[in-house]
């Protein structure tokens, strides 16, 4: 009989640390789809600390529903044998603290639901990990009528929705600190 | 460069006006790197949906069983304590989390990362590498064998050392569980002295961090057993599994 675990409190984060680049980045991580594959966007931006200054040292995980609103349930989102969507994907950032990942804009989960993905955000200096949504731009009637969207100031609101570039990629910059501070968010039974 | 003294009187500081944390605190400034790198406004709250709901999916088309055998990475044996790393993972209703990715990094045995970054002029030992990955079983159940890792200096104060640790990354059933943590050795005369275990203000949920010796996990003439459980936060998709196989 396995041992019981009596203390069911959740155990504490603590940070990525410095060195984690040659333990959790893989092959391909952050290409969820091949570069410029039919379909695909580019889905990228900066991380800044609370004096502007890019973040070198973090890592961004991205969760999503693929183009249909379905979030993916199949093994092998280290491998991704056979080109299937995981709909998970990470990416370190440089040393000008840029991340980048090749994707599927995610369809909305349900109907009338804003389409996001999903992000959680680790760095060396960040003691515990954050969520944040990266909504899809476009859909005006939408995004104003999501339940998280509407508890927020036009500013904060505005910040988290991506912003098509020319080139039609998403940008998505992440402000850890500051008067541009991104959203971060908590779910039920998180502390803090 | 702050003295250690300084750095302690700190965190003594803000532990005398803390009680019952369970996380650490992100703004926590004896930590010099979490100043500029914490949110200062309040987290906002979200009712967990879609993607979030759903972890991604790993398999033994991912992981190699190999990868949890961190001595036997390299050509020769690497030099140091050989241990057995093992417990269970847990989601906050106590159900194991079957089938999931574990993935751990850590120093050598003389506190040296096989890393670009880590100046540390302590040997790097060419038959470690320090990475392991293993996929939990139906019972929750995680192992790993490696070598007992140093500590290590760095430049947060003036003679500043971490206590010896190794790296977690770890998923839940929900991507809302995702988390990513430390795991320390029993009785480290380093832990009242470093800022980033000590960012978690509470004695008790420091302990969570600490794995305890087993000596049932202990192979005679061969290794040392350690034993960490870890509990994440609580699920909050519907089970898509039967919950029959805990009783």
């Amino acid at each position: 009989m396995p041992e019981t675990v009596r203390d069911l409190t959740a155990t504490p984060g603590q940070t990525i640390g410095p060195f984690f680049h040659y333990a959790l980045p893989f092959d391909l991580d952050r290409e969820l789809v091949p570069i410029g594959s039919p379909g695909s966007v580019r889905l990228h931006g900066r991380v800044y600390d609370g004096a502007g200054q890019p973040v070198p040292d973090a890592l961004l995980e991205i969760r999503q529903a693929d183009g249909s609103g379905d979030v993916p349930r199949v093994e092998g989102s280290l491998r991704r044998p056979g080109g299937d969507f995981t709909g998970w994907g990470r990416s370190s950032t440089d040393r000008t603290g840029r991340y980048w990942f090749s994707t599927v804009e995610p369809a909305p989960t349900g109907e009338g639901a804003a389409a996001f993905f999903t992000v959680t955000v680790f760095a060396r200096g960040l003691l515990n990990r954050l969520f944040t949504r990266i909504y899809l731009p476009g859909d005006d009637a939408v995004l104003a009528a999501d339940r998280l969207l509407a508890g927020l100031d036009d500013e904060r609101r505005h910040s988290m929705v991506a912003e098509r570039e020319p080139d039609g990629s998403l940008r998505f910059d992440v402000h850890l600190q500051g008067d541009r501070e991104t959203v971060f968010l908590r779910y039920p039974g998180h502390e803090g | 460069m702050d003295t250690q003294e300084s750095v302690s009187k700190e965190i003594a500081d803000i532990h005398a006006g803390a009680s019952g944390e369970t996380q650490p605190r992100v703004d926590f400034p004896p930590y010099r790197s979490s100043i500029l790198r914490h949110p200062t406004k309040d987290l906002r709250h979200a009712d967990p949906e879609g993607a979030e709901l759903v972890a991604p999916v790993f398999g033994h088309s991912d992981v190699d069983p190999l990868e949890a055998d961190l001595t036997i990475q390299a050509g020769g044996e690497p030099i140091g304590e050989r241990m057995r790393l093992r417990g269970r993972l847990l989601d906050g209703d106590g159900r194991p989390v079957r089938r999931q990715l574990v993935e751990i990094w850590q120093a050598n045995a003389a506190g040296r990362y096989v890393h670009k970054r880590d100046q540390h002029p302590a040997p790097v030992d060419p038959n470690f590498t320090g990475v392991g990955r293993c996929l939990t079983d139906d019972d929750g159940t995680y192992e790993f064998v490696t070598i007992k890792p140093g500590p290590y200096p760095w430049r947060n104060h003036h003679n500043a050392w971490r206590p010896a640790h190794i790296h977690f990354s770890l998923f839940g059933t929900d991507f809302t569980q995702r988390m990513i943590t430390q795991m320390y050795f029993p009785s480290d005369p380093l832990f009242a002295l470093d800022p980033i275990y000590q960012s978690i203000t509470d004695q008790r949920a420091r302990d969570r961090l600490v794995a305890t010796y087993d000596h049932d996990l202990s192979e005679h003439e061969w290794l040392m057993g350690y034993r960490w459980d870890i509990v994440l936060t609580g699920a909050h998709a519907t089970q898509m599994e039967a919950e029959d196989d805990d009783a």
